[in-house]
């Protein structure tokens, strides 16, 4: 579990997080979501340590991260697996070798043993044929499975996932989602999800977290996206006619049915 | 910086690898070009020295001398060094920039590597090797010059010889290779500052290493300067 009481970042005079608090629940994936600009991305940085609040405190199953000494911080960067949102992958090693990489750096494991859970990462990830590959070898979609199949590799806690659906055709986009949640579950991981894309909202949004102008504005689960008055999450989470329609559709049977 | 590149290092596992790659990128990589330019510089510097050489009381042997010692003391660690700024400095900076860019030293960095020590540090391990190439662009220098000179039919291969070897000074040898040394932490660390540091697109990536070439060559000239007054002067 991560918990954040309110956060605050400014850079200069902008002030991006105006006292953001909430929990991200382990064992399941947790959406921040919000128009460009809100501060999701300040936000999930802040909780990879790359910003340094200016106000608040982050605990990770309680250990305060301001209050860590620099060795319990390193320490607890082996717990963290990142998704980029351009998937980040190291383009002079293959595909194997950047799954790899963090038991090589962080582990004493033999390579026997590395190759082994390398191997089954990746078959966890339906890459099988891919191991000897460049990341410029491979599809949009295989580098994005290949930087989950990276950010597991090392048995993490926490699993950060920055727009993992950017630049994905809707097919692929709801194959990584689902993988994304199997893998939380399967693992009890916490998993912090930064996104845009809707489709990943209704089709994993276990705990929702929208952000409207470095203030958090709402926050509950897929099927209350649906109920809610609140404004703001209905305007932005609507804004398009399909979306509306399917709200509408909906209500109209959640109605018939509560009648 | 500085500091970080030696603080927390990476596993020698791990490093040792980087070392050997950066070996393979920076110096043998560069050893093609290095031996190309300073053959055929040497070669030019025998022939203009003997076409200058019209005075008749003027020793022939002349041209042995002034070929080695434009070489060593000048051509092969300044020249080669400004040359390099240009080769590895732009691959330093582009590559390290890319990796900026596409969000890779930010993926080392959430994993918990120290990512200057990780991309830095094997450059310099692997720039201590740099000494080695300048040694080769000495020896090519003067054998282009001997070359061009005797086949050239400028002088004769004996007289060449004696040039080479009239009134050498052993530390002209160190001088060069003393500068070569400070001139190859220059190509480590200038580039990959201007790499890692950048922020942008694919644009200002290119931007960076024009930059860093441009620095590098700028302080390696001024140091140049600096060195020659404190060490020969």
């Amino acid at each position: 579990m991560i918990e954040i009481r309110n956060i605050e970042k400014s850079f200069g005079d902008s002030k991006v997080l105006k006292g953001v608090s909430t929990i991200f629940e382990t064992g399941k994936t947790n959406l921040i979501i919000g128009q460009s600009g809100s501060g999701k991305t300040v936000l999930l940085k802040s909780l990879l340590g790359i910003h340094k609040p200016d106000e608040g405190s982050i605990s990770f199953d309680g250990r305060i991260y301001a209050e860590l000494s620099k060795d319990e911080k390193r320490e607890l960067r082996t717990e963290i697996g990142m998704v980029f949102q351009g998937s980040a992958l190291f383009d002079s090693m293959t595909v194997e070798q950047n799954v790899g990489f963090p038991l090589k750096m962080f582990t004493r494991n033999s390579r026997a043993k590395i190759q082994e859970r390398v191997d089954f990462v990746l078959k966890r990830v339906d890459l099988v044929d891919a191991h000897n590959k460049l990341p410029s070898e491979i599809s949009g979609g295989m580098q994005k499975r290949v930087a989950i199949a990276r950010a597991i590799v090392n048995n993490p806690k926490y699993l950060f996932c920055d727009e993992p659906n950017s630049g994905l055709d809707p097919n692929t986009s709801t194959l990584i989602d689902n993988l994304i949640k199997e893998i939380t579950e399967e693992y009890n991981i916490t998993t912090v999800i930064n996104t845009h894309d809707m489709n990943s909202v209704m089709e994993i949004g276990e705990n929702i977290i929208f952000l409207k102008d470095g203030v958090k504005a709402w926050q509950g689960t897929k099927e209350e996206i649906f109920i809610t008055d609140n404004e703001d999450i209905v305007e932005f989470v609507y804004s398009s006619n399909l979306f509306k329609k399917v709200r509408e559709a909906y209500l109209k049977e959640h109605k018939a049915l509560s009648l | 910086m500085w500091k970080e590149i030696f603080n927390k290092p990476t596993k020698w596992s791990v490093m040792k690898t980087l070392i050997f790659k950066e070996i393979d990128d920076l110096i043998i990589g560069s050893l093609g070009i290095v031996a190309f330019i300073s053959f055929f510089v040497g070669g030019v510097v025998a022939i203009q020295t003997a076409l200058n050489l019209t005075n008749p009381l003027i020793p022939s042997y002349l041209i042995g001398f002034a070929t080695r010692q434009s070489v060593i003391l000048e051509f092969a660690p300044t020249f080669i060094s400004i040359v390099m700024a240009g080769k590895m400095g732009s691959f330093i900076t582009s590559s390290i920039g890319t990796m900026r860019v596409t969000e890779q030293i930010d993926a080392l960095e959430v994993m918990g590597v120290n990512s200057l020590n990780y991309l830095v540090f094997p450059k310099l391990m692997a720039l201590l090797l740099y000494p080695f190439v300048i040694g080769i662009s000495m020896f090519l220098g003067i054998l282009g010059g001997w070359m061009a000179g005797v086949y050239g039919g400028f002088t004769a291969s004996t007289e060449f010889i004696e040039g080479i070897q009239k009134d050498f000074i052993p530390f002209h040898i160190a001088y060069a290779f003393i500068k070569t040394f400070v001139f190859a932490l220059l190509l480590a660390t200038i580039p990959s500052f201007h790499g890692f540091y950048m922020k942008g697109g694919a644009l200002e990536v290119g931007k960076a290493s024009t930059v860093a070439f441009v620095w590098t060559s700028v302080t390696i000239i001024l140091i140049n300067y600096i060195l020659t007054q404190l060490l020969l002067s």
